[in-house]
């Protein structure tokens, strides 16, 4: 599985990374996680609004801070 | 009757009664000042930021862009305002905006009524306006600032700027197209109960702080204090005033309150207005961050008319109120 935060650095995308981190350890689950920090990159993904989240290259949600339980629910 | 009647009531109570300070006295009239506005501005944003935040759910802008991208000029630039009014802004979220509007297709210009809309018409000093001088004020101010950015964005857009926009903007391709959220009703009460949350936590102390500087002018400054030096007759005063009010942007959730009390000394209302309107809309590092998807000379260029718009705005609300 691979994982990406998109954010430009703003302090929700740390809450966001640092969330995602939390569900994978409780799910003990070993995914590739990735930050995105490059504006030009983010874009590609269509989104306007960030954090988001990639989950294989999909775009599971934007614009929110998601708690560790909500990220659980897209990992399963 | 005066909505806001029973806080009165119970500010006298607890200023007269509880605390057993003098009616009339200077001391006892500031603290009532305080605790009534603290309390009246407090409900007020609670119900307005509901409001403002569930509307929003119905606007991500990735839903916006698509509409605005088969708009054209003015009906274009009026919906990207309108849509601005709801739109919280902060310099973070500027330039992915930018780029996403940009993108798919939507005009510089309208791009720009949505980027100068968004910051100007902010919904906390529109609570704050409504709160300290009534719904009037509120609503010319929200006038005030749409058609601003209606005619600043169209103005921009007749300007051809488009080769001033950095190069890479426009290679950007977005690979996939997303799948937009479906919120439930329920997850839309809960988004803007958030925000409510989120943004009295960020405000109040400004707010709190500016309310009591006020409550301090109110009781102890002397009347007609800036009429002589910030008066309708001293033509520089609306442009100084913008000059001030552009390096204040955080706090503007208190700076409303104190321009409040100013008014009552003689500040004249236009002045009063370009002053807010200058902490909302231009920031410094709304600036720096535009930088990255703008060149120099256009962000001057956007700089100098949201500029131009809101002193024009101070001049004529001076001479007509």
């Amino acid at each position: 599985m691979k994982i990406k935060v998109l954010g430009p650095g703003c302090p929700n995308c740390k809450v966001l990374e640092a969330n995602t981190k939390k569900a994978l350890e409780e799910l003990k689950i070993k995914a590739d996680m990735e930050k995105v920090t490059d504006i030009a990159k983010i874009m590609e993904y269509g989104i306007m609004s960030t954090p988001a989240l990639v989950i294989d290259e999909k775009v599971v949600s934007y614009g929110r801070v998601l708690s560790p339980n909500e990220i659980k629910k897209f990992l399963r | 009757m005066d909505l806001f009647y029973p806080i009165q009531i119970f500010a006298n109570w607890l200023v007269y009664s509880l605390f057993n300070l003098q009616q009339g006295s200077v001391i006892g009239g500031a603290i009532n000042f305080f605790i009534y506005d603290s309390i009246k501005i407090f409900i007020l944003l609670a119900v307005i930021i509901f409001a403002v935040s569930y509307i929003r759910t119905y606007l991500a802008p990735e839903k916006v862009k698509k509409i605005l991208s088969k708009k054209f000029e003015i009906f274009g630039n009026m919906t990207a305002s309108t849509v601005g009014i709801f739109t919280p802004f902060c310099s973070c979220s500027a330039v992915p905006l930018f780029i996403g509007f940009i993108e798919s297709g939507v005009p510089l210009g309208i791009t720009f009524s949505y980027l100068i809309a968004a910051p100007l018409i902010n919904e906390v000093a529109a609570v704050l306006l409504w709160g300290l001088f009534g719904w009037k004020i509120a609503l010319l101010y929200i006038a005030s600032g749409w058609i601003i950015s209606v005619i600043a964005g169209f103005i921009l857009g007749k300007m051809h700027l488009e080769k001033y926009v950095e190069d890479y903007v426009y290679k950007i391709k977005i690979k996939q197209d997303l799948k937009l959220e479906k919120k439930t009703q329920k997850e839309r009460v809960k988004d803007a109960y958030d925000e409510v949350k989120s943004i009295i936590k960020k405000v109040f102390p400004y707010v709190l702080i500016g309310i009591a500087i006020g409550a301090f002018i109110h009781g102890y400054a002397p009347e007609n204090l800036l009429t002589q030096i910030a008066g309708k007759g001293n033509w520089l005063a609306v442009p100084i005033a913008v000059l001030i009010g552009v390096p204040l942007y955080s706090n503007a959730a208190g700076v409303i309150p104190i321009v409040s009390s100013l008014i009552e000394k003689g500040l004249p209302l236009g002045t009063a207005l370009a002053f807010m309107m200058a902490v909302v809309a231009l920031s410094l590092p709304e600036i720096i961050i535009l930088r990255k998807v703008l060149k120099t000379k256009l962000l001057i260029i956007y700089v100098a008319i949201v500029t131009a718009g809101i002193i024009f705005t101070g001049y004529l609300f001076n001479w007509i109120l």
